[in-house]
């Protein structure tokens, strides 16, 4: 210690002050613009929901640093919905409610936010979902949709599949491995909507369950039927046991797979074949980026020490949707010139052009259209290592 | 092809059920009830182990050691607090409590090992074998060995050795058996250890195959019960034969009808047996059931 380690202590105590007058600055209540966030923040999903956070948060930053939106900043408020429907919509009614958000943000489960969907479009709230990519979330057939989305659409999804697997790897056959819940089911009838539109016949669509250890049985009934390209549907966990039993039979088969692995340790559970499977996302922060894309990753990183390489920003998905869908926000407020529901809704549909993390918006929503992302703004990606990159590197 | 790994896979899957069954035999025999969170004990073996090997770096035998005693341990803690204090008064409050007991080491377990699923390494299930065609890793034909070598040693201890006969007398008659000197509840709280012990091995041998999570002993443990209903709960050999059958008809069934119809025709084919024969396939007609 000493003079000399005093004197270098006092820039950081100045720091400190900074930091503390900024922070103290947006808590006077009336003047912040409250927005809410009802997603997984722990379980098996908690991941997810520090993902759309930082992405928030990043974006929150940035816009109150220019001075907010109507002489105003935002302020974001968090609710868990331990993804549980109820819980969820609990949350939903809690932020709109007791905390006035003015429009609020939804997770990576698809049952959540279909059950805030109605409470949104009656409380006239605007919601909108960045990750659950479920149709029938903004697709709900409300008079007047109070629901928007930029993530992926499952319908959307499954043709995307298609029309890579064709082009890349020249599939005559596709071969469905699905999880068997719901969620397999519903892309089983878009997989196989996708095919038929194409004119491919489908060589069969197998089951399997979370914990099941050997998928050989299915992917042998799958080859023995001739199919060319396998279509996942699954969580990381039972994805890479389909990895193992192809590695198992010594078929080497092209996988295109929705964007399940792409949440959690896919080599390390699957093996080294894990790298072959290619995955949609709708961002990675890997390879050349835009210069959009270097500010918001230098931006995380001072924001959060812990992010040190490219594999600390994934899942990507979570943060790019999360980081877009609240700069739209901010810029539907400041066309509609308020945040009351109605006018905020009608100011959806005349913002753009944006110039974006994931694209450059044009015009990102349209009435009929609630959906900020289609079909050709999908990446496809797959694992190198513990990060994504796109397919091609 | 298709029918041969169908086989292997059932054989050893077959297998691991009857090793977890046989807990169900072992504190069913001596005291009527099991511990419901038997399917939490397989979890507690395979995440424990991990911690022990990978996480802690222990070498691999202390490492399986200190994971079996931490698995008997936890089978005496079950017996201690959920199933003695309600068999002593003659409920039957044993089977909620133990239920409930397994999915609070279930959420404990997700709070500390964490939500993701880990790769429990191991040489045997890297690099597969051919076997007449069919690829599979070595793992999964050591397992059904292991499993029988386990069933066979537990019938040697309990016919040959006196620790085995005072447990046998136990079941016959706990009365008699503590009038000779037999201390009841030291044989029923050890039937608890042993019976979570086993599904810790299974746990342990089962990991390399699948992924070390906080969920993975749920579908175990009813397939188990399953089985040892099936098998008989009074026969151990009959538990490890319906283990095997069990596996058997499940990777064939997906084999030829495909997974949409697997779980459906597996439990239809229990409930069929079970009405056909309501003490199990090999057992004797019980005093009470479960």
């Amino acid at each position: 210690m000493g003079i000399f380690a005093s004197a270098l202590r006092l820039p950081r105590l100045a720091a400190a002050i900074g930091l503390a007058v900024t922070l103290a600055a947006p808590a006077r209540a009336q003047d912040t613009i409250k927005v809410g966030l009802v997603a997984a923040l722990s379980g098996q999903s908690a991941k997810s929901g520090e993902a759309i956070t930082r992405g928030l948060q990043v974006a929150i930053d940035e816009i109150n640093a220019k001075g907010g939106v109507l002489g105003r900043t935002f302020e974001l408020v968090r609710r868990d919905d331990e993804s549980n429907p109820a819980k969820g919509l609990l949350a939903a009614r809690e932020l709109v409610q007791k905390e006035k958000v003015v429009a609020f943000f939804g997770g990576i489960d698809t049952p959540v936010s279909l059950a805030v969907v109605p409470f949104a479009n009656s409380s006239k709230v605007p919601f909108i979902a960045v990750w659950a990519a479920g149709t029938g979330i903004t697709r709900n057939g409300a008079e007047e949709n109070y629901v928007f989305r930029v993530s992926a659409v499952d319908e959307l999804v499954d043709e995307a599949m298609i029309d890579f697997a064709v082009k890349i790897h020249g599939t005559k056959k596709p071969g469905l491995m699905l999880i068997n819940n719901p969620w397999g089911e519903s892309n089983e009838a878009g997989l196989k909507k996708a095919a038929g539109a194409k004119g491919l016949p489908v060589a069969g669509a197998e089951k399997f369950d979370n914990a099941d250890v050997d998928m050989v049985p299915q992917l042998t009934r799958l080859k023995e039927a001739g199919a060319d390209t396998l279509f996942l549907v699954a969580n990381v966990q039972p994805a890479a046991q389909v990895v193992k039993s192809l590695d198992r039979m010594g078929w080497n088969v092209p996988v295109v797979s929705h964007w399940g692995p792409a949440g959690g340790r896919f080599i390390e559970l699957g093996g080294p074949s894990a790298e072959k499977v290619d995955m949609v996302q709708t961002y990675s922060f890997s390879g050349k980026l835009s210069p959009k894309g270097e500010q918001v990753l230098a931006a995380l990183k001072a924001k959060y020490p812990e992010i040190k390489t490219l594999a600390d920003v994934t899942p990507a998905v979570g943060i790019a949707n999360a980081y877009d869908a609240m700069n739209l926000l901010a810029l539907a407020i400041a066309k509609a010139g308020t945040t009351d529901g109605p006018a905020l809704r009608k100011a959806f549909y005349e913002i753009g052009p944006y110039v974006g993390l994931i694209k450059t918006y044009e015009t990102p929503f349209s009435v009929g259209n609630n959906d900020a992302l289609g079909k050709g703004d999908y990446i496809f990606t797959h694992f190198k290592g513990a990060e994504i990159v796109p397919v091609g590197q | 092809m298709l029918i041969l790994s169908a086989i292997v896979s059932g054989l050893s899957l077959g297998s691991m059920y009857g090793l977890i069954a046989l807990g169900f035999h072992t504190t069913y025999t001596v005291s009527y009830a099991v511990n419901f969170a038997q399917g939490s004990c397989v979890m507690l073996g395979a995440v424990l182990g991990y911690t022990f090997w990978v996480t802690l770096g222990l070498p691999l035998p202390l490492a399986i050691a200190a994971t079996l005693a931490a698995c008997a341990l936890a089978g005496l803690v079950v017996e201690r607090a959920l199933v003695r204090p309600f068999t002593a008064r003659g409920s039957s409050a044993w089977l909620m409590a133990t239920v409930a007991g397994g999915i609070v080491l279930d959420n404990a377990v997700m709070f500390t090992f964490g939500k993701e699923p880990r790769a429990f390494p191991s040489l045997l299930a890297r690099t597969p074998v051919d076997l007449f065609g069919a690829g599979v890793y070595p793992l999964q034909l050591v397992i059904p060995v292991v499993g029988v070598a386990i069933a066979l040693g537990l019938h040697v201890l309990l016919r040959h050795t006196a620790r085995g006969k005072a447990l046998l007398a136990v079941v016959q008659n706990p009365t008699a058996a503590s009038l000779m000197g037999i201390d009841v509840k030291r044989v029923v709280a050890l039937a608890f250890a042993a019976s979570a012990v086993l599904a810790g091995i299974a746990g342990l041998l089962i990991a390399p195959l699948l992924a070390v999570s906080s969920d993975m002993g749920l579908m175990f443990g009813i397939k188990a019960f399953a089985v040892a209903i099936l098998g008989g709960m009074g026969s151990a050999s009959g538990i490890m034969l319906a283990g095997f059958a069990y596996g058997l008809v499940e990777a064939l069934v997906t084999s030829m009808l495909g997974s949409s119809y697997t779980q459906i025709l597996v439990f239809l084919a229990v409930i069929a047996a079970l009405a056909l024969a309501p003490d199990g396939l090999f057992g004797r007609a019980a005093v009470k059931k479960v």
